[in-house]
């Protein structure tokens, strides 16, 4: 801690309370000023930065306790110790309350006071550090939508053009490829962004509880059913409900989807009551639409409902030249959440990272670079860091999509002895459609 | 070459002014003198608190001590003053205080009451009450050079709220102390 960038400002009306406690906080290192009243405190505070004030409770006029409240309104960060000629509990319990981080009666203990006011900056700092390091990661984690191909550029310009209306917005692309941090992209660039970004993951979910996760349920609805319970499409009120895997909804919530996305209006289960809600629809899918409308399994009216603009994002093969910006990326990012030092990768690490198919998109991409974060030793990964089976083309026996997942849900399962939650986990993808897949490609344990 | 006063404040033990002359004139290579004229003390007693106001006896000192008018391209001759006394000192919002000092000014006073072994029941032990003395002066002084708290534990300048910090921190001024002394001089 650097006193001199600390600054205290003291608030008492007293002079020679003013003169002693700058006179010992200067002597400490510290920028120190003081103010002879509440509305001179409040001016200094918006001349200045300062990290701790000391404020008398008793002063004419605005006291000291209305002073921190109209404070910590302003500033929440700032440390305010209140001082007081007598010791009161009920004051002091008061000050606590109204978010002052301690009380001291005069005459102030020298040693205490010192070591009141080291103990108080140093938590700022340490809670200050803490605010920046989330930022940080918050701001490694939002930016995954990060590349120079013209591809992803124009998907950003999408988001841009769609972010400011209301429009329905269908987001499709392979699994993998960032849908998702689309939908929440455009979330927050829209004038909803002070609300909530509701998803429901459409997929692997019966039609009773899709029903009853979407539109919440009342007590006794059904068995188990102990309490009321809100659905997403209430919690989404003000914000945006976002609809991932829509393709894999039901016939009946097909229909149920529409009238809600219509009327903004829906009841509970179990419920009569009916309850408004002002959402913003945006959805997502890899399946065929088109396909599934021809087929009859989609409802025609919703797709059109739904399709209003469509994004389409594109698989990480179609933008190779993203590659290395997003490995380095996601090596920084895991590299500061596990604390190692590893700032790149060797060429031959990133020849194999440029010259892979990434079936699984750039969710694929960044498992792959935070496993080898995991393994290696730094400060270089190297290309045996990285998992091989991600590195080596699946074995299958065509070329086609369903033939390469296959092979590498085969590839996990056998890896994690099928372990069921451990492999949907690397899969990245619920148990209920990880078993849904076992089936439909009739994967059975080796003996 | 600058000047110290070390002025005595009522029944001064004459073996504190020679340890603190003969401190002063090791470590700040100054001419040392010593000045003694009778003060009331009363003036600065607190009687509620029964300790002495060492702000009021620095405002005094201030008014005792005046300062000589400039001459142009000549630093300041006036001799920088450590007032010293047996009594407890204190600042009006601090329980107390062993000393107190104008930062980057002239005066500075050190009260050698809290420094005895005696005075936390054990036995007297003089060289130690000397070796305290000694950084405690050169401390207070060190703030009338100008000089704030160092942050270097083995520095005199390093802040001490009781006497075991006293104890604990060295008895010079460190390297970066040192420094800006000998320019402040």
């Amino acid at each position: 801690m650097n006193k001199q960038d600390c600054g205290i400002l003291v608030v008492d009306d007293e002079l020679i309370v003013r003169e002693s406690l700058t006179k010992w906080f200067r002597e400490d290192g510290f920028r120190v000023d003081s103010a002879e009243s509440a509305a001179v405190a409040l001016k200094k505070l918006q001349g200045q930065s300062w990290n701790l004030m000391l404020v008398d409770i008793k002063m004419p006029g605005m006291d000291g306790i209305e002073l921190l409240q109209r404070v910590k309104e302003i500033n929440k960060d700032l440390i305010i110790i209140m001082i007081t000629a007598f010791a009161s509990v009920d004051t002091a319990v008061k000050a606590l309350k109204e978010g002052a981080y301690d009380y001291i009666t005069k005459p102030i203990d020298p040693d205490y006071l010192d070591h009141l006011v080291e103990k108080a900056l140093k938590q700022q700092q340490l809670t200050l550090e803490n605010q920046r390091l989330r930022d940080t990661v918050s701001e490694l984690s939002a930016g995954e939508l990060i590349g120079d191909s013209p591809e992803i550029k124009k998907v950003v310009e999408l988001i841009d053009t769609v972010a400011a209306t209301d429009t329905t917005v269908m987001i499709r692309g392979e699994s993998g490829t960032g849908k998702e941090l689309v939908a929440r992209a455009i979330h927050n660039k829209s004038p909803r962004r002070y609300f909530p970004i509701v998803t429901v993951n459409c997929g692997g979910m019966t039609e009773t509880l899709l029903e009853s996760e979407l539109f919440g349920h009342e007590r006794g609805a059904f068995t188990g059913a102990q309490y009321r319970r809100k659905g997403k499409v209430e919690l989404a009120d003000g914000g945006t409900l976002f609809l991932d895997e829509v393709g894999n909804v039901d016939a009946k919530t097909q229909m149920d989807l529409l009238r809600v996305i219509e009327t903004k209006q829906f009841t509970r289960v179990g419920g009569t009551d009916v309850i408004k809600s002002d959402f913003r629809v945006i959805c997502a899918t890899n399946r065929n639409l088109e396909k599934a409308v021809k087929d009859g399994f989609f409802r025609e009216d919703l797709y059109y409902r739904l399709n209003v603009f469509a994004i389409e994002v594109p698989p990480l093969r179609g933008r190779r030249g993203d590659v290395a910006r997003l490995a380095h990326f996601f090596l920084e990012k895991y590299s500061l959440q596990m604390n190692k030092r590893i700032q790149s990768f060797s060429a031959e690490a990133m020849h194999a990272l440029k010259g892979y198919d990434w079936p699984g998109n750039v969710r694929e991409l960044e498992n792959a670079v935070e496993r080898a974060v995991v393994v290696s030793p730094g400060p270089t990964i190297e290309r045996d860091h990285l998992p091989l089976q991600t590195l080596s083309a699946p074995q299958g026996n065509g070329k086609r999509l369903e033939d390469i997942e296959r092979v590498h849900i085969e590839q996990v399962l056998r890896e994690t002895a099928w372990n069921i939650s451990r492999s949907a986990s690397i899969l990245d993808i619920d148990r209920v459609t990880l078993y849904h897949k076992i089936e439909k490609y009739g994967l059975k344990r080796e003996p | 070459m600058s000047s110290i006063v070390v002025f005595p404040l009522g029944n001064v033990d004459p073996g504190v002014v020679q340890e603190l002359s003969s401190a002063l004139t090791e470590t700040f290579h100054a001419e040392v003198g010593v000045r003694s004229e009778p003060v009331d003390l009363q003036q600065f007693y607190d009687h509620q608190r029964v300790q002495y106001n060492s702000t009021e006896i620095i405002r005094f000192l201030t008014g005792r001590f005046p300062v000589s008018p400039p001459v142009p391209r000549r630093q300041s001759a006036d001799p920088k003053v450590l007032a010293v006394l047996p009594h407890d000192l204190f600042v009006p919002i601090l329980t107390f205080v062993f000393g107190e000092a104008q930062l980057g000014g002239r005066i500075a006073v050190l009260s050698y009451h809290r420094l005895t072994n005696e005075r936390y029941g054990l036995p007297p032990n003089p060289k130690l009450f000397r070796t305290r003395l000694r950084k405690e002066a050169l401390h207070e002084l060190g703030h009338a050079y100008g000089l704030i708290h160092c942050a270097d534990q083995g520095c005199v300048m390093h802040a001490s709220t009781d006497v075991d910090a006293i104890d604990i921190k060295g008895e010079s001024f460190c390297a970066s102390c040192s420094e800006f002394l000998r320019t402040a001089r």
